[in-house]
């Protein structure tokens, strides 16, 4: 379980990043994080994978506080950041070097079927399409056996049809060992098709409008007409203005 | 309850494979000499016909038959030897001096504030103003010689290393960080890789410089070196053996320049370079 209690950050040049996030996480839960750019989702979402420390309140994981990042905290972020030298078959390995080489090579290649992806165990990166190297960096994470994976807007970076493709594929995999899923996005609908919930955080400063649980069936038909009307009230929810600072730019 | 997903399909990219690019360069390395040897008919037929004065510009065949000579006294052997030895000490010392400064002022913060503004100023030094001062210190003989090639090594070496290991992708060093890899195995897994390119730049680069320094401390004072043939030549009056000395520097820092690019190439086979076609 992942509890944030009156997490806050500000940044050394006083920029307030977040403030006052409060948030309990159950296990095995797919949670969305939405919200327009600036409203601090990704800086919550670094808080929670240890690169980034709150400035005030804490991040708990069964009860211990992450202050760097935890062996059972996967986090995926938006391109693949894969290592340009290695071979899918290592970059997947990257983070698996502690165990036996025989375990690893058996985890891997598990997990590279689950990708899709064991016929291209040889390949390097620049030799991936985009939607193949996500998958490398998903495959990456998986390894390890997350008790949470943190997603960091993992598909914005790809065409539509692939970030579908993807969507889905995730919702699948995640089948298998049904970690935590915490989603950071700005696309309602991605949120809309992964989650059980969605937290909708608002900018300026960062903070959590409102919270929607979504008890709908998986898989989920992206041209359901109970999914668009979800759609529309949270489209309405979102904070879309821009910063008041922008609007001298704007023409009179 | 296991999803379906072996049928998923797999997007077949086309990627560009090496033995792409060995076929290209087999098919296209007879290019390269196609001007040269141009040109070096054209040499030989107007020397040949007394256009240019034999003394001062002899003709290929020429310099062939003096390298010839030489070759068969076995004298040239020794000259070759004394040079590759005097660029190969001199190299290893000047990169392995520049690797070792180049990693702590890379990896710290600190020393790069407190050592990079006096390399930096050393730098501007133009090197062969250190020869007076290294012959009285170290005297005319070997030593002052590879001291001053490993000083020409040096500096491509420690500043590429350095630029390289600073420019290390922030992203791909907080992957090392997710997966908690501690600070010697992030030098090793990410960052030496990743500033390996840059480095093998650097190494060719102070390659090519200690050959330029062999030639200039070979000049200053030797008894023996592809430099001092040089010399010879000139005070001799006879320009065969001085076009024959500058060919056989061509041929040894192509050669050992090839050595390092071919082995660059090995370790860098991962890199994603263009290559240009037609």
């Amino acid at each position: 379980m992942l509890n944030l209690t009156q997490v806050s950050k500000q940044f050394a040049n006083g920029f307030t990043a977040l403030t006052d996030i409060d948030l309990t996480i159950q296990p095995g839960e797919r949670i969305s994080l939405v919200g327009s750019s600036g409203c601090g989702k990704s800086t919550l979402l670094r808080i929670m994978a240890g690169l980034e420390s709150p400035s005030n309140g804490e991040v708990l994981f069964n009860d211990q506080p992450i202050v760097s990042p935890h062996p059972n905290v996967g986090l995926i972020f938006q391109d693949p950041r894969l290592m340009p030298w290695l071979t899918v078959w290592d970059n997947v390995q990257f983070g698996i070097h502690h165990l036996s080489g025989s375990q690893r090579n058996q985890i891997t290649q598990t997990t590279l079927i689950k990708v899709g992806l064991l016929p291209f165990a040889q390949h390097l990166p620049h030799q991936l399409s985009g939607g193949m190297a996500q998958r490398v960096a998903i495959a990456r994470a998986l390894v390890t056996k997350p008790e949470i994976l943190l997603l960091d807007e993992p598909f914005s970076a790809l065409d539509a049809l692939t970030r579908m493709k993807l969507q889905e594929h995730l919702l699948q995999i995640w089948q298998y060992d049904r970690p935590t899923l915490i989603l950071v996005t700005h696309d309602i609908e991605e949120a809309l098709i992964m989650s059980d919930r969605i937290v909708i955080m608002h900018p300026h400063p960062g903070r959590i409008h409102q919270e929607f649980i979504l008890d709908l069936p998986y898989p989920r038909r992206r041209t359901d007409p109970i999914l668009q009307a979800w759609k529309e009230h949270l489209l309405d929810q979102l904070d879309l203005s821009l910063p008041t600072s922008n609007f001298h730019l704007m023409p009179v | 309850m296991s999803p379906g997903i072996h049928d998923l399909p797999v997007e077949a990219d086309s990627p560009l494979l090496s033995s792409a690019r060995v076929t290209i360069w087999q098919r296209t390395w007879w290019r390269g000499w196609i001007v040269p040897i141009v040109l070096l008919v054209i040499w030989q037929t107007l020397g040949q016909v007394g256009f240019f004065p034999r003394n001062l510009l002899p003709t290929p065949s020429a310099v062939l038959s003096t390298l010839q000579g030489l070759t068969q006294t076995g004298e040239i052997w020794g000259h070759i030897g004394i040079t590759l030895q005097r660029v190969a000490i001199g190299f290893v010392l000047g990169s392995a001096a520049a690797t070792g400064l180049g990693v702590l002022t890379g990896y710290s913060r600190w020393l790069f504030q407190l050592l990079d503004p006096l390399l930096q100023a050393l730098r501007s030094i133009p090197s062969l103003a250190w020869v007076p001062l290294f012959i009285l210190w170290m005297g005319i003989y070997e030593t002052s010689k590879v001291v001053l090639i490993a000083v020409g090594v040096f500096f491509p070496v420690y500043l590429n290393l350095v630029s390289g290991i600073q420019t290390v992708d922030r992203k791909l060093v907080e992957v090392g960080r997710i997966y908690r890899l501690k600070p010697y195995q992030l030098m090793i897994r990410v960052f030496f890789p990743a500033t390996l390119p840059a480095y093998m730049v650097g190494l060719r680069g102070g390659l090519g410089l200690g050959w330029m320094f062999v030639v200039a401390a070979e000049l200053m004072g030797a008894s023996q070196g592809l430099g001092y043939l040089l010399v010879d030549g000139q005070t001799t009056g006879r320009a065969d053996l001085t076009i024959a000395s500058i060919l056989l520097f061509a041929i040894f820092g192509k050669a050992t320049d090839a050595l390092i690019a071919a082995g660059s190439h090995r370790l860098l086979y991962w890199q994603d370079a263009y290559v240009a076609r037609g």
